[in-house]
């Protein structure tokens, strides 16, 4: 870790002291521009869809007798690699020109309502919500299995009493349900957030950054090991590393406040 | 008050009512779940059902028509003056359009591009070499003459046919033995068990230690354990990899890339969490059968063997499931570690080659995506308990 510190203040080779040189570098460069555009879209974005769908599909499953089989399907893409979702998708994804038959599942669908259909991985902006909706489907399970723990922690008696007193199951779900799980929902977006930070395999999968949807972790493989340049490569590691030490800091501090409860 | 009183009311005149609304609530309720579940499991099923389909059909119809007869046009070329024989005085040429496909049922066929549907199966047309053919509906054809044949060049029959479902494991086979899916899979393997049972071994003596053992800076270890937790891995990989390959300058071999360099380089990523998740379950063991335990004179080894470990069995079984997981569906650490060589490709590594290269083979991307996922899935039905506790008890990372 510090030694990658060390190196982002390099030349490529990790020999030459060249001080801040690769940041500079690193800040007027368009890719690293677009990179972090794309990474503030994707924080955004799939950390507030998968928690959302997580607590839906938590609370729903909870009422009913087959709950148990539905979060063990919705939990399934938790096993599955990175690199197979992606495969997975751009089979959902897929477009065969405009003459052909579709078969890739989206572009059907658009067809079938009549409009034309399109080589969706290619078109900027959308690109990347439907490489964030990959992991979305995939973190999804992982928010349900934790809240669903939460919820079930909710006191019955707080859920009998707001009954009684006659509120209806929107009113309980927002005004007894979340604020009680308030805690859990704040740890899992975080967790979803160091994921996101993280996230590699899709984009490398699925278009390497082309069409504008490139973003860190990629642009930092790319640096490090198809350029060989270590100290560019460093510098970007290090710009990842400090957006999670705010994360970091607050995990080590609650787990601090947690021994002093035990 | 006066909403219990209301309440009272409406249950005591109008319970039908309020059964019909519960009804519909309860409706919605399954009708939502269902929809998003249905979202959540197409995608894989399709992966699934298209991996088991015949690859021609494959290319052309929708997965979610697998079930359906699919149409699809097609050309072939029928025999030459060589194959005719005579039979009372006419001469014949037979075969079948097909060729030794039988899953097609023909509707209709014809002489040239822009008319394949010109006649009904069963029915004749006259050939411009003489005589007229006849195509039945299985695609056998009989083509007759009163005079010899004397083309040298078969002529084309255009037909459209309809394609009946077909599934098959052919993609598999073809995946596993020539694209090199089979080598990786044994790699995946060679490389994840070791990588899982290596960092457990060693966390389970660390997070005993941490748990139950005084010593000076406890605290702080466990600190930066839980801080390595979310470090990104990005950070060690160029420092690991430059040491990895001055040890192996000066051991004289090639590269630093090799199957013990993945291991530890795993180990190293996934001990945090194995302490982490080890620690605070065996922290929370009953303190008094540990001080039991020492009154009686055990040493710490004798009660972490005797003791701990058999009481932290689902600790450790849902960190091995994590670590399988991880180390399994990992492809950044593999690419780097062991490189992209044919030989040392981990299936990850293959599926992403094989989508690079083979772009468009959707029966060999589906085929070997789902070879690539089917051991994460059986890991997980199994043991989907475990996974699930070690996920509440440690999400982080």
């Amino acid at each position: 870790m510090f030694e990658t510190f060390r190196l982002s203040f390099f030349d490529k080779t990790g020999r030459e002291f060249v001080g801040f040189s690769n940041y500079f570098w690193l800040f007027g460069d368009g890719n690293f521009h677009q990179a972090v555009f794309n990474n503030i879209l994707w924080l955004i974005i799939v950390p507030s869809l998968a928690t959302g769908f997580g607590l839906v599909i938590a609370v729903l499953a909870d009422r009913l007798w087959w709950g148990n089989i539905a979060k063990s399907l919705v939990f399934m893409p938790m096993a599955i690699s990175f690199v197979g979702a992606s495969v997975i998708w751009k089979f959902v994804y897929d477009y065969r020109g405009d003459a052909a038959e579709q078969i890739g599942v989206l572009n059907a669908l658009v067809t079938f309502m009549g409009l034309p259909p399109q080589a969706w991985i290619t078109i900027p902006f959308w690109n990347s919500i439907l490489l964030m909706i990959i992991l979305v489907w995939i973190q999804t399970g992982f928010a349900m299995v934790i809240l669903s723990a939460a919820l079930r922690g909710v006191p019955e008696e707080t859920l009998e009493a707001a009954r009684i007193d006659g509120a209806n199951g929107f009113r309980i779900f927002f005004d007894i349900m979340i604020p009680q799980i308030w805690g859990t929902i704040v740890v899992v977006w975080t967790t979803i957030t160091i994921v996101v930070l993280k996230v590699f395999d899709i984009i490398f999968a699925m278009t390497n950054g082309q069409w504008d949807t490139e973003v860190l972790a990629n642009l930092m493989f790319k640096w490090m090991f198809v350029n060989f340049d270590y100290g560019r490569g460093s510098s970007i590691a290090v710009v990842i590393m400090l957006a999670v030490l705010p994360i970091m800091i607050w995990n080590i501090r609650r787990a601090n406040a947690e021994e002093g409860t035990r | 008050m006066t909403t219990t009183v209301d309440r009272a009311q409406t249950v005591a005149t109008g319970a039908p009512r309020t059964g019909i609304k519960i009804d519909a609530g309860k409706l919605f309720t399954h009708l939502a779940l269902l929809i998003l579940v249905a979202l959540w499991t197409f995608p894989t099923a399709g992966l699934l059902i298209s991996s088991l389909r015949d690859k021609d059909q494959l290319a052309v119809s929708g997965w979610w028509t697998a079930l359906t007869t699919s149409t699809s046009q097609g050309v072939s070329r029928i025999g030459t003056a060589a194959d005719q024989v005579e039979e009372n005085g006419k001469f014949v040429i037979r075969g079948n359009v097909f060729g030794t496909d039988t899953n097609k049922h023909l509707s209709g066929f014809g002489l040239t591009n822009g008319e394949p549907n010109a006649a009904a199966p069963g029915t004749s047309l006259p050939m411009k070499e003489g005589g007229a053919i006849t195509v039945t509906d299985n695609g056998s054809f009989e083509w007759v003459s009163d005079t010899s044949f004397t083309h040298t060049r078969g002529p084309r029959i255009f037909y459209v046919a309809g394609i009946a479902p077909r599934f098959t494991l052919d993609n598999y086979v073809e995946v596993l033995t020539a694209n090199g899916v089979g080598r990786s899979f044994i790699n995946s393997f060679t490389v994840t068990i070791p990588a899982t049972v290596i960092p457990i071994l060693m966390a389970a003596f660390a997070a005993y230690a941490l748990a139950w053992m005084r010593f000076p800076f406890r605290g702080l270890i466990v600190a930066v354990v839980v801080g390595l937790l979310v470090v990104p891995l990005q950070m060690s990989l160029i420092p690991l990899l430059s040491l990895y390959n001055n040890i192996a300058q000066t051991f004289g071999a090639e590269d630093g890339k090799t199957y013990l360099g993945i291991w530890l380089a795993h180990t190293a990523f996934g001990l945090p969490l194995a302490i982490y998740l080890l620690r605070n379950y065996m922290a929370g063991l009953p303190k008094e059968i540990m001080e039991s335990a020492r009154i009686d004179g055990a040493s710490h080894f004798k009660i972490f063997t005797t003791m701990v470990l058999p009481l932290s069995f689902p600790a450790l079984a849902s960190f091995s499931i994590f670590q399988f997981l991880w180390v399994w569906n990992d492809l950044l650490v593999a690419m780097v570690f062991l490189g992209a060589q044919e030989s040392k490709l981990v299936l990850t590594g293959k599926l992403v080659s094989l989508l690079g290269s083979r772009g468009n083979n959707w029966e060999i991307l589906t085929a070997g995506a789902f070879i690539t996922i089917v051991v994460p899935l059986i890991v997980f039905f199994s043991l989907q308990r475990y996974f699930v506790r070690g996920l509440l008890a440690g999400s982080v990372k």
